[in-house]
């Protein structure tokens, strides 16, 4: 039974780094209504830039809200560069432009830090949390960014007149357009956000992983999956799903005989497809009622 | 959170391509398979070789046509059905000696099984749902190639050494040379197959499906059935292009069948033009030559290389080669007038 | 008094397919037109070419400027409210955010609270449901919800796409009623697609007959409600 504490609290702490990718994820499904697969990418490369901001001598909290700005403009001008020409084509295209992306940014970022492991630096210390073994201090505060994320992304969409634009224009786009609502620009604010909040959670994963271009490829699935389990169209959701897929990616680790490292995501991710079968829309996503 | 059911009047989210435009005329055809036919006459052994590759990608890229232009259904995880079906032909060929030719059928066979039986909880998902689903596939295939208990029959990490045929009644002609007429042979049968499939019941059945899934169900199709068999169908028929593969590569192994290959298929789809039988092939040479052409651009580069290439595709012809041939129709339509 | 919508030779295209055939009519200040028509005649099609939610050649001028090359966003901050068929309510969102939605391109603050205010005492029941989803209401509530939005526009062009669609007769002879006083109090020029001939044509100033894309008949509502053809094919007697 302690094992499976343990194993539990241990889950919630890895699955801060899902939560967080999770939230990025939701995000940009809510502006653009598909999943973008160079989203670990992008904030792979946000990292880098935070890491390199910090080699020039720019301390810890400097580079961390510089990258934040320079990643929401990098967002919004990939969002407008390549993706809103592509804004008639049908989605099968975006998502091939997606895979470009993604070839994009891997390459370019090996290519300019190369592929060597670097150690990335925390703000939290690493030291054990309130004295447990479990739980270190940076995971601690992982977890707190995370939720102050989303205290702040949900006054954002309740209380803010472009989070009330923004949601109308998710919702339907062309009831938005008659209130005089510029859909097209509500698309490139959200990758700009979503591409913000991706460069938090690369910043707040890479003192685990350590950072390297490749670093987000597993976090990503995972953080979709997370994403999926709580429900595409809840932040919240998101976030809780990133834990549980902390915790199932940890008792499937400790408890099915003969799993490696390999097969822990398939299988997490076969789980994660049985709560689907039964709840389609997600565990808190609202149940969606198809019409002929 | 608000308890409101979200109600989704739904476009399709695969647009229809009308059934006349699915493939080609019969003198392009034609003209096509003369050219296919012809070709390795004169070139060299190796080039040969990357042609059989060429036709059987094709057939796999032609299989997930059928299955997301035809039925709409997504899928990142065909590599698994061509890995299986690679697999099983190596081991018929390598631990019961079976001909190669007869191993091609039975993993036909063994994927479409296979396929017919991974559809039946893909019902319930779509979009992307579906996609995650069929992505846990494709990476889950080589760990489980992997897996000790199988290693008996699987190699292991090591894989399989395949044998490649020679030509069969003394023919003079190389293994590779013998190996892409047999290749091509197979290629043609499974495109006239899949033509005729996607013009008759079930075909119209797959199409509407795909453009409106309620509608076609109140129409009286059987939704699960046909979205069930189309499944099975075209992981059928990646098993067949694996088999090929096996053969033509003469050895498999886990890691040659991991989740890139499965969004290469992807890609080849798309810039082929989804539902676009014909488009297959060209989007066979995409995924196979245009990567080591980035390479030759730069190697360090590479694969920011192919995503700008990519990009370009894309931007001039969002929908595949499909438009291509529309607009050269058009032209061909208007000289013809005048 | 030069007209304050304009439109000459109008023609629409759903891809290949041509939908509205050279219309032209023009629409006075403070007047209340209606288009009459039946199904799949272009009268919904005339309304999103003046929003440009469909492609158009030809020639539509507000205010004497012509509208052509604008986005349906910019087409609307220039004062003009569309209504869209099936009302287009923001159902995930509550009644009160619908209503901030209309006005979501203005900046006055207190202006947006009266108007807020004002649209409850147009439509009481939308006052006692401020905080529901809006997917809630019924049809006619979710009607008076979608003009009351627009109102929040403060619109001086208002385009009403079959209001009367789906709902009770006696709440659709309400809104018309509304409808009219809008007009009249706040001076709100009114161009309403209907179905339904018989209130249309009381409540409108003019009225046009469209068929097949094609205007057929044009006149003073009181002429057009009498004439003999208009009465067999519209009015059911």
């Amino acid at each position: 039974m302690e094992l499976f504490i343990n194993q539990v609290l241990a889950g919630i702490a890895t699955g801060a780094i899902y939560a967080c990718m999770a939230l990025a994820v939701v995000m940009i499904y809510q502006a653009i209504d598909h999943l973008n697969f160079a989203q670990g990418e992008m904030a792979m490369f946000s990292t880098f830039i935070s890491w390199q901001l910090m080699q020039w001598g720019i301390p810890y909290w400097g580079a961390f809200v510089l990258t934040l700005a320079l990643s929401f403009a990098g967002g919004v001008l990939i969002e407008r560069l390549l993706f809103k020409p592509l804004a008639k084509a049908p989605i099968l295209t975006n998502v091939a432009g997606f895979i470009a992306l993604y070839a994009i940014i891997n390459s370019v970022a090996g290519l300019i830090w190369d592929f060597t492991i670097k150690q990335y630096p925390t703000p939290f210390g690493s030291s054990p949390f309130l004295g447990s073994q479990l739980i270190s201090t940076h995971q601690a505060g992982m977890i707190g960014v995370t939720i102050l994320l989303l205290i702040l992304l949900y006054l954002f969409f309740q209380f803010t007149r472009v989070g009330l634009a923004m949601r109308a224009a998710a919702s339907v786009p062309e009831s938005a357009r008659l209130v005089g609502i510029n859909t097209s620009w509500m698309i490139a604010l959200g990758w700009g956000m979503a591409a913000a909040i991706g460069s938090i959670a690369g910043m707040m994963i890479a003192p685990v992983v350590f950072l390297e271009p490749n670093m987000m490829l597993g976090v990503l699935i995972y953080g979709f999956a997370a994403a999926v389990l709580g429900g595409l169209t809840s932040p919240f959701g998101a976030v809780i799903g990133g834990f549980l897929v902390g915790i199932f990616e940890n008792l499937v680790g400790t408890y099915i005989p003969g799993v490696g490292n390999e097969l822990k995501l398939p299988i997490a991710l076969a789980l994660i497809i049985t709560v689907l079968v039964v709840k389609p829309a997600g565990l808190f996503g609202r149940p969606i009622v198809k019409r002929v | 959170m608000s308890a409101i059911q979200e109600v989704v009047t739904e476009a399709p989210a695969v647009e229809a391509v009308p059934k006349r435009a699915m493939t080609l005329g019969y003198g392009t055809s034609l003209a096509l398979l003369l050219v296919l036919i012809l070709v390795p006459l004169f070139v060299k052994n190796f080039i040969i070789f990357q042609l059989t590759m060429l036709l059987i990608y094709a057939v796999a890229v032609l299989a997930l046509n059928i299955l997301t232009g035809g039925s709409g259904q997504f899928s990142l995880g065909q590599s698994a059905f061509y890995a299986v079906g690679a697999y099983t032909s190596a081991i018929l060929m390598e631990h019961a000696d079976i001909n190669y030719a007869l191993t091609l059928p039975i993993a036909g066979i063994v994927c479409f099984v296979f396929g017919f039986l991974f559809g039946q909880p893909a019902l319930r998902l779509s979009g992307v749902y579906l996609a995650l689903a069929t992505f846990a596939l494709a990476t889950a295939m080589p760990q489980l190639l992997k897996l000790g208990v199988f290693e008996k029959w699987t190699g292991g990490v090591q894989g399989l050494v395949v044998t490649k045929p020679d030509a069969p009644f003394g023919l003079p002609m190389s293994q590779d040379m013998w190996l892409y007429y047999f290749t091509l042979a197979v290629s043609v049968a499974i495109y006239v197959s899949s033509v005729n499939l996607l013009r008759s019941r079930s075909g119209r059945a797959f199409m509407a499906i795909r453009d409106n899934e309620i509608a076609a169900s109140a129409m009286g199709i059987d939704v699960a059935l046909y979205k069930t068999l189309a499944f099975g169908v075209s992981a059928g028929i990646t098993g067949v292009a694996g088999g090929l593969g096996a053969i033509a590569v003469q050895f498999v192994a886990p890691d040659g069948y991991t989740i890139t290959l499965a969004i290469s298929l992807f890609l080849g789809m798309v810039v082929g033009g989804v539902g676009w039988l014909p488009g297959s092939i060209v989007g066979s040479a995409f995924i196979i030559f245009v990567p080591n052409i980035a390479e030759g651009i730069s190697k360090g580069l590479s694969g920011a290389v192919f995503g700008v290439l990519l990009f370009l595709v894309i931007f001039l012809v969002p929908h595949g080669a499909r438009q291509v041939a529309v607009v050269a129709q058009q032209l061909l339509g208007k000289f013809k007038k005048s | 008094m030069t007209a304050m919508l304009n439109i000459r030779d109008l023609n629409a295209y759903y891809g290949q397919v041509q939908a509205l055939h050279g219309l032209e009519f023009a629409l006075n200040e403070g007047s209340v037109t209606t288009l009459l028509g039946a199904n799949g005649a272009g009268k919904t099609t005339t309304l999103r070419a003046i929003c440009n939610m469909v492609r158009t050649t030809g020639a539509i001028e507000f205010d004497g400027a012509p509208l052509s090359g604008r986005s349906t966003e910019n087409i609307v901050r220039l004062g003009i409210a569309h209504v869209p068929q099936g009302r287009g309510t923001f159902t995930t969102m509550t009644v009160e955010e619908n209503l901030q939605l209309g006005a979501i391109t203005r900046s006055d603050k207190a202006g947006i609270v009266s108007d807020i205010e004002r649209m409850y005492d147009h439509f009481p029941v939308l006052k006692q449901r401020y905080t529901q989803q809006a997917g809630t209401l019924s049809g006619g509530e979710q009607q008076m919800l979608a003009v009351a939005r627009a109102l929040m526009l403060r619109p001086r062009l208002m385009l009403l796409d079959e209001p009367s669609f789906g709902l009770a007769p006696l709440i659709v002879r309400d809104l018309f009623k509304i409808l009219g006083k809008i007009n009249r109090e706040d001076k709100v020029t009114i161009l309403v697609v209907e179905q339904n001939a018989q209130l249309a044509l009381e409540l409108a100033d003019k009225a046009y007959v469209i068929e097949t894309g094609r205007i057929v008949m044009s006149g003073n509502a009181a002429e057009i409600a009498n004439n003999e053809d208009v009465r067999k094919s519209y009015l059911g007697y």
